[in-house]
């Protein structure tokens, strides 16, 4: 699956995407989110605080519970600040 | 019910968004025009200029989801929103939402409903230039709050904790 990050989630991972494939144990988004983690200081930085960043499932919002199977894209990103 | 939904880098022209949306109807009696502003200061430093980063697809989703959900709240006309992306320079405008309606309740709530979502989940971010240094803009509670006035209990609140 396709992973993108945006704003300082981004700037601290130090890509704006990537291609992975996790391990079957993991099968959520917060499952996921710690298995970044460990992956790097890169990754640790981002998800230090794992309450603040939001996650979305091929573009739409979702819980950090959200099942991970059959997702194309997840991306991850702080709380937004538009408008 | 017109919609008019747009990401762009360069400034836009709210007079001639509006006119463009009411020209040539005689069905609206009201029309609410927003433009969000790039102040020049924040907390006192001056702002050199701000970057609107987006999640492309996402964000034209999100954005004409919420004008539908508008529509189905209020008897609307015409909607127009205009988001700028990329690199904004103090007075220079960033949001732009118009919303047309018979009556001028309509219009002014679906206005309030609009840039209160925008704020809060629409993937959009900021990030400052200040003369030595950035930072990205963090969320306002107050924003989160004015948000959450139009959740009904099965929305999207849980999701954001």
């Amino acid at each position: 699956m396709k992973l993108r990050y945006f704003a300082w989630v981004r700037e601290r991972v130090g890509k704006t995407e990537e291609e992975i494939d996790p391990p079957e144990g993991i099968t959520t988004v917060a499952e996921l989110m710690s298995w970044l983690t460990a992956r790097g200081e890169e990754y640790a930085h981002a998800f230090e605080n794992p309450k603040v960043v939001r996650a979305a499932i091929d573009q739409d919002h979702v819980r950090t519970d959200a099942a991970i199977a059959g997702a194309r894209e997840i991306a991850f990103f702080p709380p937004m600040t538009g408008g | 019910m017109s919609a008019v939904i747009r990401l762009q880098n360069e400034p836009f022209d709210a007079a001639r968004e509006q006119a463009a949306l009411t020209c040539g109807r005689d069905d609206i009696g009201a029309v609410v025009t927003f433009v969000g502003i790039c102040r020049g200061s924040e907390a006192g430093l001056r702002i050199v200029a701000m970057t609107l980063e987006h999640y492309p697809g996402m964000a034209e989703t999100e954005l004409a989801r919420h004008v539908e959900s508008a529509q189905q709240r209020w008897r609307l006309a015409g909607v127009t929103v205009v988001h700028r992306v990329g690199r904004i320079l103090p007075g220079e405008p960033i949001v732009l939402v118009v919303t047309a309606a018979a009556h001028r309740q309509g219009a002014f709530a679906a206005a309030e409903f609009l840039m209160d979502y925008l704020k809060t989940r629409a993937p959009f971010w900021k990030r400052i230039e200040y003369a030595d240094s950035t930072a990205w803009v963090a969320p306002r509670e107050s924003d989160a709050l004015s948000a959450d006035r139009w959740s009904g209990p099965a929305d999207m609140r849980e999701a954001a904790e």
